[in-house]
């Protein structure tokens, strides 16, 4: 006899077309103030209005003026199509207004207000859900800083001035909550990376981490997809995974709520074995998603896997100049699951034959590789060359210290070109100083990611045993 | 899987009282292909002494109460039993704790001692737990989770990431774990908590008992919602 049993609630949407929201062609600002400068609204206009190409429309019931242009008392006056609406009027206002919005033909919404499911407004929540998904109507938030697109739109209702933007970049990167997203953003500015777009999608209601895959994976200017996650609903999570395990692109996730809460009444020792952050954190391990311990595992990550979007084993060789810093990351490696194995006999020959004489007998070629400090680019270039050509390695780390005579201003481009040339990812180590910039940009120029702490290098590697080997 | 419709008798049954005993615990395993202990479920102790006198070897006898959730916790487990007199004494005494009227008598299987269990997890749905068994796991605190419904290969993956993964494979002479039967096991228990989840809210087989030949599920409790 043959049973069917409930199906799960939460099935997934099939994929709306997010463009409206992220590069919308024009946009409504619906809520802005005509006495208050700083309403959140006003901030959203402003800098849209005057620092992205998108046309942008201020909205406000009562009318009036602002920047001494008369308001528009609805979305439905405004005279051309209109692609995102930013609503950020009361609550109880918001169903009204998305009414307007799906009369219009607005193709898509970010609910900035607060005042829904997360202070007790579940049902004025469910209304918004239900009106959006009765007209296929893309709606982000409510209670949401929203989308941060460089170069398109900002629905950051933080003034410009105050924060600090990434550039332009790779990275889709996606959190519930905005203070996070908006630290993390300092965080990738400060180490260089870019993004394609970062989101809040604050409490969900409609559009979720899901949906966030698959818009990320189709857009072109994202390679890796990272989320920061307070939580998943009933079951979500199951879904989650069975989208970032068909995702086309690495996707990496850093797990806010680690620490154990009640399980003193667990019933079983299975229960109480498996609280919730074991079983995500095995769960993501299961299905290679790239989980990242830390926010600074998380830069790293994104770094490493914006360059190699697929997996290793974590067989590590490492190249340095210096057997201490060989040390220091062997150690970071153990630390962290890597292994170190011993090369081949026969790629061990085939570097000492091509080293320069004057470090032919003095360099150790154990892994980690000692080629100390008097070797020049050349010994680097057939290091790492051969390295990668041997089978016991899926990944090479060089560890180069600029302060050695030998090595050149160019040793970042031509070991670009060697890794480039292998197909074995190559990570390499710079200090993060002014006068080695040229070397870093010439790994950073040809996707070679660069770490500037021996650490930092270890965690990029870390990244890549996370993903699934293909 | 499907479940057939003595399964579903065995929950219909114990959902008013929010979790399944042992003996209908052990029928719905075997209803699906799991291996348990020879065994019988009885109040006389003449059947009993019958059962140890037909067994090969020592027996264990447990009080069934739908009052005792942790065995252990109430000496509620009697293992290693040889003789009739010892039975006597201690099937008496099993039968005078709370709400026991039955005590299950079963051949008594050693090996390793592991712990499968399943989980009905909040965001991920149906999660299968292994690990090391018997009453210290939580203190061992090593345990392999994975969403459900695994394939072998994720049996495999669960017994490498163990600390107790040398315990598996035989360590120090001692025997190891059949690997066939361990897949066997969690990949049927794994579509079992698949169907049941509607149902349950956390399942514990332990300890599981293994040995070279094969995976004998010696305790199983299974908390409904």
């Amino acid at each position: 006899m043959t049973i069917s049993w409930p199906t799960r609630a939460t099935e997934h949407n099939p994929l709306m077309n997010l463009t409206c929201l992220f590069r919308p062609s024009s946009m409504a600002v619906i809520g802005v103030s005509t006495s208050h400068d700083s309403h959140p609204a006003n901030v959203i206009y402003n800098k849209n209005h005057l620092r992205y190409p998108v046309q942008t429309f201020a909205v406000n019931p009562k009318g009036g003026q602002l920047n001494r242009e008369p308001l528009y008392r609805s979305v439905a006056d405004i005279e051309i199509p209109v692609d995102l609406a930013v609503i950020a009027v009361r609550a109880r206002f918001v169903p009204e207004v998305v009414s307007q919005c799906i009369d219009k033909g607005v193709k898509g919404a970010v609910i900035i207000s607060g005042g829904f499911a997360e202070s007790g407004g579940r049902d004025l929540q469910k209304q918004v859900t239900d009106m959006a998904a009765g007209a296929d109507f893309p709606v982000m938030g409510p209670n949401c800083l929203g989308i941060y697109s460089p170069d398109a739109v900002d629905t950051f209702f933080l003034p410009g001035e105050r924060i600090i933007n990434p550039k332009k970049g790779n990275i889709g990167f996606v959190s519930q909550s905005g203070g996070v997203l908006v630290d993390q953003m300092v965080k990738f500015a400060g180490e260089g990376i870019g993004v394609s777009s970062a989101v809040s999608i604050g409490n969900k209601a409609c559009l979720r981490e899901t949906d966030m895959i698959d818009w990320f994976e189709q857009d072109l200017a994202t390679r890796v997809i990272a989320f920061y996650i307070e939580g998943f609903d009933c079951r979500e999570g199951r879904d989650f995974i069975k989208r970032a395990e068909a995702c086309s692109k690495p996707v990496v996730v850093l797990k806010a709520g680690k620490t154990a809460r009640g399980s003193a009444a667990a019933s079983s020792h299975t229960a109480s074995m498996a609280g919730d952050y074991r079983v995500f954190s095995q769960i993501m391990q299961q299905h290679c998603v790239a989980e990242a311990d830390t926010e600074y595992e998380l830069t790293s990550f994104c770094e490493a896997l914006s360059c190699y979007p697929r997996g290793i084993f974590g067989n590590v060789g490492i190249v340095s100049v210096s057997g201490g810093h060989g040390v220091v990351a062997a150690d970071a490696c153990g630390h962290h699951g890597l292994d170190i194995p011993k090369i081949g006999a026969s790629t061990a020959a085939a570097i000492r034959s091509r080293l320069s004489p004057e470090i032919r007998e003095i360099a150790a070629l154990d892994n980690p590789l000692d080629l100390t400090g008097s070797c020049v680019d050349a010994d680097i270039l057939t290091s790492v060359r051969h390295l990668s050509r041997d089978q016991n390695l899926d990944c090479i780390l060089a560890l180069l210290l600029p302060y050695s005579p030998g090595i050149s201003a160019d040793i970042g481009a031509k070991l670009s070109q060697v890794a480039r040339n292998e197909g074995k990812p190559l990570i390499a180590y710079v200090p993060k100083e002014d006068k080695y910039k040229i070397i870093t940009e010439g790994f950073a120029l040809n996707k070679i990611p660069v770490a500037s702490s021996v650490e930092g290098a270890v965690l990029m590697a870390k990244a890549l045993k996370r993903c699934r080997p293909w | 899987m499907v479940m057939t419709s003595k399964m579903q008798k065995i929950i219909a049954e114990t959902q008013p009282m929010g979790w399944i005993l042992e003996p209908q615990a052990k029928e719905l395993l075997t209803e699906c292909g799991l291996g348990i202990p020879k065994g019988i479920v009885t109040d006389s102790l003449d059947t009993a002494q019958k059962f140890l006198a037909a067994n090969a070897g020592p027996v264990v006898i447990k009080a069934v109460s739908a009052d005792i959730v942790h065995k252990t916790e109430h000496q509620a487990v009697v293992t290693g039993i040889q003789d009739p007199d010892t039975l006597a004494e201690h099937m008496e005494r099993l039968l005078s704790l709370k709400g026991c009227s039955q005590v299950l008598v079963e051949e008594m299987v050693s090996g390793i001692e592991i712990l499968v269990g399943g989980k009905n997890d909040t965001q991920f749905g149906p999660v299968v737990v292994l690990g090391p068994g018997g009453t210290g796991v939580e203190l061992y605190n090593d345990t392999a989770i994975r969403m459900a419904p695994v394939k072998p290969t994720d049996v495999y993956s669960m017994v490498d990431s163990l600390g107790a993964k040398p315990v598996f494979q035989g360590f120090r002479g001692r025997p190891g774990v059949n690997m066939e039967a361990l897949v066997h096991l969690l990949v049927t228990f794994s579509g079992l908590i698949m169907d049941l989840e509607p149902f349950f809210e956390s399942i514990d087989l332990n300890p599981v008992i293994c040995t070279p030949e094969r995976c004998v599920v010696a305790d199983a409790r299974i908390m409904l919602f």
